[in-house]
């Protein structure tokens, strides 16, 4: 296994940056070090109609969602796209199987220009969504076994974890002795919103298991799992994220022990994120990350 | 480049009946203006908490103004976001990100029969109906709001369109009742080739049956709320069926915000 080839310390968080016609006239694409796609399954699916956002202090609250082109779609349109544009894919998944966790990956490893693939293992909501349920470290030890060996040489295979901080060392070692190169800390947080007009969620019968919390407000808790994981896993290569906006967000995460930075809400709000936020990093902090394997590290 | 994304600063207000009309330089933006699209701005202040932004049709564009290129948008206050914005000071920097969407459709040689825009506001068929005009084409505005104080660009219509009638829902000027509720009179007086909307979606749903009953196409601008306006977030979505007869949703920021109605599943928006 190599390396996880990033470009540069700053990567597009799943489902945060999507091709669009006016991608390229905004986004400055070679400040990325990487891109992950929207997660997706192995169908294509639609999520519901209706409201998906809500606002809250420095935060976004939001169904977990998975719809998508499925992985053929994806492989197919937005991946080429980005691998032509000489951004690194790292293709995010989920699945309701073991099984399909596996077809996933092999189709994703296969992929020219994709150098990871981030599994999603435990999005808000999983279980209601038909997905593999995740809440003890044997059930990510299980996922990651199943798929390791249909990662070709040179893609690297990172586990993305929930946003829980006394369970988060437990699933990240988990996930590094079962063959995961890296982690990505952290997926959105749960949560729960009633819109003041109604005395009820706003999101219609949407399971209040899928709500979740992202921006701003989620900073402190995924430099809080960041930070456990350092401590209990020294030479665990993280990818972290939740909450940045800025240069200055960024050095707290390589502070606390990241290899990366993930850029996620950030997107939504500012569509000049990347290059400013570049340009806000000390020339120290700006250069491609060597985010070695597991295996690699003593 | 279509879009670009400038730190726009506030040139000046206007009060216009119960709207503001805000007047930004924004350089670039005013030289790919077309109508039917939007700009989307960042409000509250660099300090603000807000994560979400808001769109606004872009009423004018001036690309050659005195300080640069300007545009001219409508902005009702509704929130503590568009407070901000009507109170901000000449000089407030506003970031800003535009023309987006895709400009309405509009025919390429005049056409024989008449078109028909309606409205909540007027914010967005004052350029449409002056592009039409141009081209050639008769058209025929409905303009429908709550009150005169929330109508906007009345006189200026008149000058871009056949006829203008207006309704009110307290009656204060025109006609006292609900577009949705004249719409039908109209179409079958006029038979236009065309029907334009913009406005609240039972609006857009009315207009869409209705010119289907008739058989004229409709072009529909979605007026909801577009959280990051450039085809990340997911906040815009209208179900739409494809090209290809399969149902999806479609961003109205980048797909739309202009829909031909018989693309969209009714029975599914804002559900």
């Amino acid at each position: 296994m190599s390396a996880l080839a990033l470009r540069g310390p700053l990567v597009a968080a799943s489902g945060c940056l999507r091709v669009t016609r006016t991608l390229e006239d905004l986004v400055d694409l070679s400040t990325l070090g990487a891109w992950v796609t929207p997660t997706v399954g192995l169908a294509a699916a639609t999520g519901p109609s209706g409201r998906r956002l809500w606002e809250t202090g420095a935060g976004l609250v939001h169904p977990t969602c998975l719809e998508g082109p499925g992985i053929s779609g994806l492989l197919a349109g937005d991946v080429p796209w980005m691998v032509a544009r000489k951004v690194p894919v790292i293709v995010s998944v989920t699945a309701a199987t073991l099984g399909d966790y596996a077809e996933l990956v092999r189709h994703a490893g296969a992929a020219p220009g994709v150098v990871g693939v981030e599994l999603r293992v435990a999005p808000p909501g999983a279980r209601d969504l038909g997905l593999v349920p995740v809440s003890e470290g044997f059930h990510v030890g299980r996922i990651v076994a199943a798929v390791r060996d249909g990662l070709p040489p040179g893609c690297s295979l990172v586990v993305k974890l929930p946003a829980l901080p006394d369970r988060v060392v437990d699933l990240a070692r988990a996930a590094l002795d079962a063959g995961a190169d890296a982690l990505t800390l952290v997926d959105a947080a749960p949560a729960y919103v009633i819109d003041p007009a109604t005395g009820r969620p706003p999101f219609g019968d949407v399971a209040a298991s899928r709500l979740s919390l992202s921006g701003p407000a989620l900073l402190p808790l995924a430099l809080r799992c960041v930070h456990e994981v350092r401590v209990a896993l020294p030479d665990a290569p993280v990818l972290a994220g939740g909450g940045v906006r800025s240069g200055a967000d960024v050095a707290a995460f390589l502070a606390a022990g990241a290899s990366a930075v993930q850029l996620g809400t950030v997107l939504l709000h500012d569509p000049v994120a990347p290059q400013r936020i570049h340009a806000e990093l000390a020339p120290t902090e700006r250069t491609a990350p060597s985010v070695p394997t597991e295996r690699e590290s003593p | 480049m279509r879009v670009v994304h400038v730190d726009a600063e506030v040139l000046a207000h206007k009060r216009s009946g119960g709207h503001h009309l805000v007047t930004l330089v924004a350089p670039g933006v005013a030289e790919l203006h077309r109508p039917g699209t939007f700009a989307e701005l960042t409000l509250g202040g660099p300090h603000s908490d807000r994560l979400t932004r808001h769109a606004f049709w872009i009423l004018r564009a001036n690309p050659s103004g005195t300080y640069g290129g300007t545009v001219e948008l409508l902005v009702s206050e509704r929130g503590p976001g568009t407070r901000w914005l009507v109170r901000a000071g000449p000089g407030t920097t506003v970031p800003l990100t535009g023309p987006l969407g895709r400009p309405v459709a509009r025919p390429k040689e005049p056409v024989p029969g008449p078109g028909v825009a309606l409205e909540v506001g007027g914010a967005a068929t004052l350029p449409l109906a002056a592009r039409l005009k141009e081209r050639g084409c008769v058209v025929h505005v409905l303009l429908g709001a709550r009150t005169e104080a929330r109508l906007h660009g009345a006189l200026d219509l008149r000058r871009a369109a056949r006829t203008v009638q207006v309704v009110t829902g307290d009656g204060s000027v025109g006609r006292r009742g609900e577009l949705a509720e004249v719409l039908g009179g109209v179409l079958d007086q006029q038979a236009p080739d065309v029907v334009y909307a913009a406005g609240p979606v039972p609006l857009l749903r009315t207009a869409a049956a209705e010119a289907e009953a008739r058989g004229a196409w409709s072009q529909l601008a979605y007026a909801g709320p577009m959280p990051c306006g450039t085809g990340h977030c997911q906040g815009c979505l209208v179900p739409v069926v494809g090209e290809d007869g399969i149902a999806r949703h479609a961003r109205a920021c980048v797909d739309g915000p202009v829909f031909r109605g018989d693309r969209v599943r009714w029975d599914e928006v804002g559900r």
